[in-house]
């Protein structure tokens, strides 16, 4: 997939840019403050209908207006796609595709996927589980419809559960006919999702793996799958948990409580790594995402990275750019403050490179 | 909007709580109204208010009455062994309008949805369970909405009425007459591919 043209209005601190790609890598160079990482964020608007930093449509329109819009031009397996995006204070966020809108947002993800490495990205190691499921719905649903709809029903009726057992505890009655609705509804999807997610896991870690080898050299990274539904039983255990969920209110057994541990050599990545080695790691996840929708999907998703290089050694920078010169990796978009560095990086990469510097008033191409 | 006068405001206020009107048109009526004569608003309001105090629902079915007992649930021309379980009161009105059905409805006055905050005591349960349990009733048929809320009651209900003997149905789903296929979305298609029927000639 290949972005030529980007048009913002209104977007965060754009007014109005109208830009033109024509490579395969592409470098904004910008002080901090500038907006690299807006732009990087309005081109994961085009493939999530949603900002990668602020969920709030309406915090991201710039300062003083009431809408915003950005409009993409997009190549995706020789064909070219105009994607919109636009919002206005008060109104629902539409989207286009070729000017024809999308009844459900929902319709567009995994349609023009993307890739995006932050620095935030290291939240995924440090905080609670959520982070880390969130990290394999968002893969999983780029490329496969049915663990997406198995994930909505799942979410929808637990939280109709939970709902009911709240309820329970205010009437002070309880009804098993009715949560055990809820139980088979969760049952039915939740297998689904564990198996997917068990199944896919696989298929991803050898991605994973050999990334992070090639990053990192020898040291050894997993990831470990937990799931209550590993117990089996599911609907024995639904029962299990009823008195407990009674006491607490909420629904104690399910795949809404899986976790992907993350470990290196054995041991967990929280506890003993570094942050040079915590941030190889989700770099390493990041790169095996974006293998995994190259499979699946037969075509290259857009890569995004946003200040990569902050926080890794030389040698590390050099196995980043040595993976990004072999593995024939399809658009690439870097941010940096630095422009040396860039620079460095630039020297070393064979294929045409663009460089944009980010300046206050707008973005204007260098080389 | 900057409105002339508080009164207005108020009225406007009121009328825009009602589905499907905003504040533009809420301001239209409420003007309309100003400029008919006195005696058009003080009826509205006197019918309104008649409405809310005097307004009686079915004992038996909880559908709309003037009387005890409502006039489907009190004709003798009614099929009494079936009986139709519907969200609310337009879908009697829906139903009835297409001749097609001769039993009896009950009316849930909603769905069950505790996330809403509505359980099955907030709905006309009981008294259906009640109704189903009588020996002439043989059959329920539920015909609530297609969704994840519609389904959990139909469940719930056929749940609660398996001890007492009677048919439980639920209504069909599937492709809208002289609707064409290829508009047909992948769910409704596929089920209606998994519950086909057999092809009747004499139809």
């Amino acid at each position: 997939m290949f972005i030529k043209r980007l048009r913002l209005v209104n977007f965060k601190n754009y007014r109005k840019i109208d830009i033109t790609f024509k490579s395969n890598v592409v470098s904004l160079i910008g002080r901090n403050g500038m907006g690299k990482t807006n732009l990087l964020d309005a081109i994961y608007y085009l493939s999530f209908t949603k900002s990668a930093i602020n969920s709030s449509d309406q915090q991201n329109i710039n300062h003083g207006e009431d809408f915003f819009s950005i409009i993409g031009t997009l190549n995706k397996e020789s064909k070219n796609y105009k994607v919109q995006c636009s919002y206005q204070n008060g109104l629902k966020k539409v989207f286009h595709v070729d000017d024809c809108p999308y009844e459900k947002l929902s319709d567009h993800i995994g349609e023009f996927p993307a890739v995006l490495i932050s620095p935030n990205d290291t939240d995924l190691v440090r905080e609670w589980s959520d982070l880390r499921r969130k990290f394999f719905d968002t893969l999983l649903c780029q490329i496969d419809k049915e663990y997406f709809q198995c994930l909505v029903k799942y979410n929808h009726y637990l939280k109709q559960r939970n709902s009911l057992l709240k309820l329970f505890a205010e009437r002070k009655n309880q009804d098993r006919e009715l949560i055990e609705k809820y139980d088979l509804e969760l049952v039915i999807s939740g297998s689904v999702i564990w198996e997917k997610r068990r199944d896919y896991l696989a298929a991803y870690l050898p991605y994973f793996e050999s990334y992070y080898r090639k990053l990192a050299g020898k040291e050894v990274a997993q990831i470990a799958y937990q799931s209550d539904y590993a117990k089996g039983d599911f609907y024995e255990n639904f029962k299990k948990h009823y008195a407990r969920d009674l006491a607490t209110q909420r629904t104690g057994f399910g795949i809404h409580r899986d976790d992907f541990e993350f470990l290196l050599a054995g041991k967990p990545l929280k506890k003993i790594g570094s942050q040079g080695q915590q941030k190889s790691f989700v770099i390493a996840l990041r790169l095996g995402q974006y293998a995994m929708i190259c499979n699946e999907k037969k075509f290259k998703p857009i890569l995004l990275l946003d200040d990569i290089f902050d926080k890794l050694d030389d040698e590390r920078i050099k196995s980043l750019s040595k993976i990004l010169n072999e593995d024939s990796l399809g658009q690439i978009f870097i941010t940096d403050a630095r422009m040396e560095r860039t620079q460095e990086l630039v020297k070393e990469i064979e294929a045409e490179v663009e460089i944009f510097e980010v300046v206050k008033d707008g973005v204007h191409k260098i080389s | 909007m900057q409105y002339p006068s508080k009164l207005i405001e108020d009225a406007v206020s009121e009328v825009s709580k009602l589905p499907g009107i905003g504040k533009k048109t809420a301001l239209r009526l409420v003007l309309h109204l100003l400029k008919q004569e006195e005696i058009v608003t003080s009826a509205l309001s006197k019918s309104l208010q008649q409405l809310r105090q005097e307004i009686r629902y079915c004992a038996t079915c909880f559908n709309i009455s003037d009387t005890d007992t409502c006039n489907i649930c009190a004709s003798h021309r009614r099929d009494k062994s079936i009986i139709c379980v519907v969200e609310d009161i337009p879908d009697v009105l829906a139903i009835e309008n297409t001749g097609q059905f001769n039993g009896l409805y009950h009316v849930l006055g909603g769905i069950i949805s505790p996330m809403n905050g509505i359980g099955p005591e907030d709905l006309n349960i009981d008294r259906l369970i009640q109704r189903g349990s009588d020996d002439v009733v043989k059959e329920v048929i539920m015909a609530l909405s297609a969704t994840m809320e519609g389904d959990t009651t139909s469940f719930y209900l056929t749940k609660r009425l398996k001890p007492h003997n009677v048919r439980v149905s639920v209504i069909a789903r599937g492709v809208p007459v002289g609707g064409e296929l290829e508009y047909a979305d992948e769910i409704t298609l596929g089920r209606s591919i998994v519950t086909r029927s057999p092809y009747n000639i004499a139809d």
